[in-house]
C-alpha cells in the first residue's frame, strides 16, 4: 500500500504548489525581504521532523542527529519570525501632514 | 489518552497549522497587514510543534528540551542583525534548513537500515531530501561567507569547472540510485554525503557578489524542497506543504530577479558572470564633471521634483540615515521627493526597501522600477547614492554590453543627474558607465555618507536665505 500513500503525498505537494504561486505572487515587492525570512521560519517545520528523531531515543547516533536537528530549525524559528515582525515594525506610511 | 485519539488530534493540528501557514503568507501580501501574517506563522508553527509532541513514539523529551534551548538562544542574536547583513543571515538560515533536512535524512536512514525497513520509495525519497540538504547547507554557508566578505565576493573560476561541478552531482545522484537499487550498501551514503558538500561549495564559489540576489532566492527554494521531500520520507503532509510554501517563493523569486537581470538561471550559475567581461573597458574616456557636495545641495534645492537611485554602495556605506535626512530637507522645501528601486539593488530581494524603511522613510515613497520609469522624464534632479550597472544606459542600446537587454532605471532621461561613487573603478561588472560622462551629470566622489550628510549640512545652513 506504500505506493498508493506516495501519490497522496504527490497530490498534496502538487496542490501546495499551486497555492504557494498564487499567494506569492501577490506580495509586494516592497516586502520581499520579510517574504524570505517568514518562508524561512516556516520552512523550519523540519522542526516537526527533528523533533521525532530525537525523541524517539532509538540510538544514540539518530538522537545526536536529531537534536542538532532540533537546534538548528529551532535557530530558524526563532530569528526568522523575530526579525521578520522587526522588518515589518519598520514599514510605515506617511503621516499625514507630514 | 488513548493512540488513536492522540493520533486524531495531531492531525487536526497540523491541518490547522498548514491553514495558518497559508493565511500567514496571504497576509504578508501587503504592508497594512503583514504583521498579522507573522502572528499566523507562529501560531501554525506553535500548533505543528505541539501535535509532534503528542506522537507516541516520542518517549523522551530530554533531547528535544536542549535542542529548543540552544536553538532558541542562537536565534535572538541572529534575528538583531543589522539590516544591511540581512542577507548573510538569510543565507545562514537556508544553510541550517538544509543541515536540518540531511541529518534527519541521515538518521531515518541508519535507523530504517537497521530495522530492515528501507523500501525503494523511503531510500529515493530520503537520498533526495539529503542530496538537498547538505548541497544547500554547504552552498548556502558559502553565500554567508561571501556576503560577510569572509570568502571573496569576486567569482573565483577555475578550468573545466562547469565540468567537475556537474559531474560531483551525478556522482552523488548515482550513489543515490545504487542505495535505491541495493540500501544495504551503507557506505553508499557518506560518499553521497560528501559529493553532496563538496558540489554546495563548488556550485557557489564561482558566483560572484552582484548574482547574490538569485542565488540567495535559489538556495530558499532549495531549502523549501528539502523539507518536502523530508516530508515524504516521513509521511507528513504539513512539511510537504510547509516546504513547498518555502519553496514556491524561492523560486517565483529567483525568476523575479533573472528577469531583472535579463538572465536564465543557468547563466546565472554556470556563467561566471564578472570574469569574462573586464576586457569591455578600453576606448577613450570622456572627462567627467566632477563636482563638490555644495554644487549638488545648490543643484537639488532648485529642483522640484527630485528622485533618489539608492544601490548597494549605500548600504556598504550605511548611508540610509543621512539620505533620510537629506529628504526631510528637502521635502521641507516642497520638494517632491521618490525613491526609485531595481528589483536587484543591493545583496538580497527587497533589501533596499528594508534599509530605507529603517531610516523611517515612508513607504509609499519606495518605488518600483516599471512604476517610475515613465516618470523620469519629468523629474529636475536623480541622485544616485551607490548605485551602477541598474542606472547604465549601455543596457538599452549598446549590443556588445554584457548587460544589454537587462531591464534599468532610465535615469538618463532626466534633466540633471548626481552621481555618488567612491571612484570611477568601475562597477561590478567591470563595464564603464556612459551615464557618468553624460553632459547633463555631476559626480561627487567621496563615501556615500559623508557626501550626503555634506550635502544635508549644506541645504540646512543655506535654509531661509533661498
Amino acid at each position: 500500500m506504500e505506493g498508493l500513500e506516495l501519490w497522496g503525498m504527490a497530490f498534496v505537494f502538487m496542490l501546495a504548489t499551486f497555492i504557494g504561486f498564487d499567494v506569492i505572487r501577490n506580495v509586494s515587492r516592497l516586502l520581499h525581504t520579510p517574504l524570505m525570512s517568514l518562508t524561512n521560519a516556516i520552512s523550519a517545520i523540519a522542526v516537526v521532523g527533528s523533533i521525532i528523531i530525537a525523541g524517539e531515543q532509538k540510538d544514540t547516533f539518530s538522537t545526536v542527529l536529531g537534536t542538532i536537528a532540533v537546534a538548528a530549525s529551532m535557530t530558524n524559528i526563532v530569528s526568522g519570525f523575530l526579525i521578520t515582525d522587526r522588518m515589518l515594525r519598520m514599514f510605515k506610511r506617511r503621516e499625514p501632514g507630514s | 489518552m488513548s493512540h488513536e485519539v492522540s493520533e486524531h488530534l495531531t492531525q487536526a493540528l497540523y491541518l490547522a497549522a498548514a491553514a495558518l501557514f497559508i493565511f500567514s503568507l496571504r497576509w504578508l501580501s501587503r504592508p497594512d497587514t503583514a504583521r498579522r501574517g507573522v502572528l499566523a506563522g507562529v501560531l501554525g508553527m506553535a500548533a505543528a510543534i505541539f501535535g509532534t509532541l503528542l506522537h507516541p513514539e516520542i518517549t523522551h523529551f530530554e533531547w528535544i528540551a536542549i535542542g529548543v534551548v540552544v536553538g532558541s538562544i542562537a536565534g535572538v542574536p541572529l534575528s538583531r542583525v543589522a539590516l544591511t547583513a540581512v542577507p548573510q543571515r538569510t543565507a545562514l538560515s537556508h544553510a541550517f534548513g538544509g543541515l536540518a533536512a540531511g541529518l534527519v535524512g541521515t538518521a531515518k536512514y541508519s535507523l530504517w537500515l537497521d530495522s530492515g525497513e528501507l523500501t525503494m520509495f523511503r531510500t529515493s525519497a530520503i537520498a533526495i531530501e539529503v542530496i538537498l540538504g547538505f548541497l544547500t547547507f554547504t552552498g548556502s554557508l558559502m553565500a554567508a561567507g561571501k556576503l560577510q566578505e569572509v570568502i571573496p565576493t569576486r567569482p573565483i573560476t577555475y578550468r573545466n569547472q562547469n565540468f567537475i561541478n556537474l559531474s560531483l552531482l551525478a556522482l552523488a545522484v548515482a550513489a543515490g540510485v545504487w542505495l535505491v537499487v541495493d540500501p544495504t550498501q551503507w557506505w553508499l551514503f557518506p560518499v553521497l554525503i560528501g559529493f553532496s558538500l563538496l558540489f554546495g561549495v563548488l556550485l557557489i564559489i564561482p558566483i560572484g557578489g552582484a548574482d547574490m540576489p538569485t542565488v540567495i532566492s535559489l538556495l530558499n527554494s532549495y531549502a523549501g524542497l528539502a523539507a518536502v521531500a523530508m516530508g515524504f520520507v516521513l509521511e507528513n503532509k504539513v512539511l510537504i506543504i510547509a516546504g513547498a510554501l518555502d519553496g514556491s517563493s524561492g523560486f517565483i523569486l529567483s525568476v523575479i530577479m533573472c528577469n531583472a537581470m535579463n538572465r536564465s538561471f543557468t547563466n546565472v550559475l554556470f556563467g561566471a558572470f564578472g570574469q569574462v567581461q573586464a576586457v569591455a573597458a578600453a576606448g577613450e574616456q570622456k572627462p567627467v564633471k566632477s563636482a563638490t557636495a555644495q554644487d549638488a545641495a545648490d543643484l537639488l534645492e532648485t529642483a522640484s521634483r527630485v528622485v533618489v537611485v539608492p544601490g548597494y554602495g549605500m548600504a556598504v556605506a550605511q548611508a540610509q540615515h543621512r539620505v533620510r535626512e537629506m529628504r526631510d530637507q528637502l521635502t521641507k522645501r516642497g520638494i517632491s521627493v521618490k525613491f526609485a528601486i531595481h528589483p536587484v539593488a543591493g545583496r538580497m530581494p527587497g533589501h533596499m526597501n528594508v534599509l530605507l524603511a529603517e531610516a523611517e522613510i515612508p513607504y509609499d515613497e519606495l518605488v518600483e522600477m516599471d512604476d517610475i520609469n515613465p516618470d523620469f522624464a519629468q523629474t529636475d534632479v536623480v541622485l544616485v547614492v551607490g548605485a551602477n550597472d541598474v542606472v547604465n544606459p549601455a543596457a538599452r542600446h549598446d549590443k556588445t554590453s554584457p548587460i544589454y537587454g537587462m531591464p534599468i532605471l532610465d535615469v538618463d532621461k532626466a534633466k540633471s543627474v548626481i552621481a555618488i561613487k567612491r571612484s570611477m573603478n568601475p562597477g561590478f561588472a567591470g563595464i564603464d558607465n556612459e551615464l557618468y560622462t553624460a553632459d547633463n551629470t555631476i559626480m561627487v566622489f567621496g563615501d556615500a555618507k559623508g557626501v550626503i550628510g555634506d550635502v544635508v549640512k549644506a541645504l540646512s545652513g543655506g535654509s531661509g536665505t533661498h
